[in-house]
């Protein structure tokens, strides 16, 4: 049985390996960006229902940003709502036949986390300027510097393990049952596969928001008036 | 096979057969105490919900970190070279 840890190159282009994941993540983006391109070319005041179903997939990106994070959604919607929709159509890779999730290697886990963990600083320093963003390390006293540093790689690593935990856990046991037993028996384990996928970029997506509102409405928050 | 192969696969199933008990029994309480919230309170069901859902997500992640030993302990297991 192949491990699930390890990745194999399918080709080389010059010295670099490319691996299935790689070229899935290609195929998304061209999914995404040639979709989006297409789509929103002609853009009117009476929508289509492909523009509908596209609005109506925005305005419930931004409530549960602002539901979450308690600010406008604008400067985030991008981000966040790339985060979900990268991380959607990648758990949902399986239903091609052929395709893994590339969300089940832990490279692409990594990436994404690491996205994450520069984007609250971006949007911290953003808010509060570099000083006002290093003074939320220093929330709720100084004593906390070591224990706030600690979490904030620690948050970003736990972001990568559960997704790609998730994922690759649904996969694993998939192809475990299917070399079980035959042909309809892993059905009702990929139906949870699929639900685990939407919940596991939900849940990714909104955590994102969690750790950039955190940074943010600690760089805003006014510090306590001295006694 | 050798004593070392056979510690590393009987310690990756103890790691994923307790690591799930204790996110198993928080899993259970967490949406014990949403169900009675919700019924409770019905209108503020959404907000419940998506803490429900992170709050899971943050206690699953417990039981994935036991997955993820017991999937280096049998794959990527530096002793078994």
């Amino acid at each position: 049985m192949n491990s699930p840890l390890a990745s194999v190159p399918l080709f080389h282009i010059g010295s670099m390996p490319m691996t299935e994941p790689v070229i899935a993540t290609w195929g998304i983006i061209a999914l995404l960006g040639i979709g989006g391109c297409v789509v929103t070319r002609r853009l009117s005041l009476s929508p289509s229902p492909v523009q509908a179903a596209l609005e109506l997939l925005v305005e419930a990106i931004d409530s549960q940003i602002r539901d979450t994070m308690a600010v406008e959604p604008a400067p985030y919607r991008a981000f966040i709502g790339t985060l979900f929709v990268y991380v959607f159509i990648a758990n949902w890779c399986t239903l091609v036949p052929g395709v893994e999730p590339p969300t089940a290697h832990i490279e692409t886990d990594a990436a994404l986390a690491l996205l994450v963990f520069l984007a609250v600083i971006w949007f911290g320093i953003r808010a509060a300027g570099l000083r006002g963003y290093l003074a939320t390390f220093a929330v709720p006293s100084p004593i906390m510097i070591p224990i706030n540093m600690i979490e904030s790689l620690s948050r970003i690593f736990s972001l990568m393990v559960r997704l790609f935990g998730n994922v690759m856990s649904g996969v694993f046991m998939v192809s475990i049952v299917l070399s079980l037993a035959g042909l309809l028996v892993p059905l009702p384990l990929m139906a949870l596969d699929l639900l685990t996928g939407a919940i596991q970029a939900y849940i990714f997506a909104i955590l994102a928001a969690v750790f950039i509102a955190s940074v943010v409405s600690d760089g805003e928050a006014k510090p306590l008036p001295s006694k | 096979m050798n004593w070392l192969a056979f510690i590393s696969i009987f310690s990756a199933a103890m790691a994923v057969s307790f690591g799930a008990i204790g996110p198993a029994l928080g899993e259970g309480r967490a949406v014990a105490a949403a169900m009675d919230a919700i019924a409770r309170q019905p209108e503020s069901a959404s907000t419940i919900s998506r803490t429900l859902f992170v709050g899971l997500a943050m206690i699953e992640t417990m039981a994935i970190y036991c997955l993820v030993i017991a999937l280096l302990l049998l794959f990527a297991n530096p002793l078994l070279k």
